[in-house]
């Protein structure tokens, strides 16, 4: 590092406003989901919250799983939008404690989910719902509650594998945690 | 304390990273498509929990290692996993016991140790809860399934059983480590948790039409020691090789 380096590199730093937050709250509604890119961090809820600290955007971030390996590439889009929005040098927070859990996907995500071909969660991610038998997943196709499970993990760790017995159309379900 | 807290998290972080590694040689070779998904996730979840118990470690330890640097670093002396999943994975029904035996512990480990008194445990231990309540219900359901299914499954399970039940001494009696850290609130309770295993191993193996056999014995080995069965030098062999031959290769 170079004298004057520091001071360079924080030339980006300037007051914030609520409106600072309100478009970077934008900005981060356009950023997807790498694998389901019909959703955006927004709509998953793992963006916890956005402020502004020592001049630059704040944001604190949440993994869904402990294990995601989509967590590193969602970080970087993060990072990336917002540059291109022109806030410097973003400073993200990946916190795990509260834990995500799927009551945090907003409703707009859910229908989101559902018209891409993934049946949302159903229910609360309380303990019963985890451990109980599964409830009535409806077909993200025909709507159908005929369906039934195929295998409790599918193409990514938050997903089911679930078929429509009506239909006969295999699906995934974003399971409930 | 602080070298009991760090002795603790590699315990918890090892076995997570050895039993995700032992899931993960079934890529490939999976008896159907559906099984090999659900079993590279349960790895790939297990995986993510070893690092953030290792990410802590590595803070406390305060050495200048990273995660990376303890998983892939350490020879097995070093490593602080469970005895019973470093075991080879043999048939199916050898790794559904394996797994069934250690998500039964895990998921009341992780039930206490979050209120542990120990944020930073506690947040960890939160997230993983609701992943290892998934592996729970399914590994569960298969050796129900196994169990109470063939003539030949029911025999592959005890066979099973027989092979892997004698590492379960470790997860009873905690040791003095586990008790100091459970007096200070820290770390859960091992002898209850142990209990509350033994009430889950019963149920679920009645449910199989699998008897429960006796409390295992002194094993001459000790994970927690680093003293370790002939298994995991092998494991960490392949583990282990691209960085250490090829140190700060990255992709």
């Amino acid at each position: 590092m170079q004298p004057g380096d520091l001071i360079a590199s924080d030339q980006g730093a300037r007051p914030g406003s609520a409106s600072d937050i309100a478009e970077a709250w934008a900005v981060l509604a356009e950023v997807m989901d790498p694998e389901v890119p019909v959703v955006s961090v927004v709509d998953l809820g793992i963006v916890r919250e956005v402020d502004w600290q020592q001049g630059h955007v704040h944001l604190v971030v949440t993994p869904t799983y402990s294990g995601c390996p989509a967590t590193e590439v969602i970080e970087d889009d993060i990072r990336q939008a917002l540059e291109q929005a022109g806030f410097a040098t973003p400073n993200l927070e990946r916190r795990l404690t509260p834990a995500w859990n799927t009551d945090l996907i907003t409703a707009q995500g859910r229908e989101r989910l559902r018209a891409y071909g993934i049946a949302p969660p159903v229910g609360s991610s309380s303990k019963r719902s985890l451990l109980g038998e599964s409830t009535a997943i409806c077909c993200p196709q025909c709507n159908s509650s005929n369906t039934e499970l195929l295998s409790q993990f599918g193409s990514t760790a938050c997903k089911a594998l679930y078929r429509c017995r009506d239909c006969l159309e295999p699906f995934d379900y974003f399971k409930c945690i | 304390m602080n070298d009991d807290l760090i002795q603790y998290l590699l315990r918890l972080g090892d076995t997570a990273l050895i039993q995700g590694q032992r899931l993960c040689e079934w890529c490939g070779n999976a008896p159907a498509l559906e099984e090999e998904l659900a079993l590279m996730n349960v790895g790939l979840d297990l995986v993510g929990q070893a690092r953030n118990w290792l990410e802590y470690a590595a803070e406390l330890l305060n050495d200048g290692r990273t995660a990376d640097d303890l998983a892939f670093g350490r020879d097995e002396r070093s490593f602080r996993n469970l005895l019973l999943v470093e075991q080879p994975n043999g048939d199916y029904a050898v790794t559904m016991t394996k797994q069934f035996l250690y998500d039964a512990w895990h998921f009341d480990v992780l039930q206490q140790l979050c209120n542990s008194s120990d944020e930073r445990i506690a947040g960890i231990a939160a997230k993983a809860l609701k992943e290892v309540t998934y592996h729970l219900r399914r590994s569960g359901e298969w050796i129900q399934r196994l169990g109470d299914g063939t003539e030949e499954s029911h025999a592959r399970m005890l066979a099973a059983i027989e092979q892997v039940w004698r590492f379960t001494v470790e997860l009873g009696a905690a040791d003095e480590t586990e008790q100091r850290l459970a007096a200070a609130g820290i770390a859960a309770d091992h002898d209850k948790a142990a209990n509350a295993w033994l009430a889950e191993v019963t149920q679920i193996f009645t449910l199989a039409t699998l008897p429960v056999p006796s409390p295992a014995n002194y094993f001459y080995l000790s994970g927690r020691k680093g003293l370790h069965t002939e298994h995991l030098g092998f494991i960490l062999a392949e583990m282990q090789y691209l960085p250490r031959t090829y140190p700060n290769a990255t992709w």
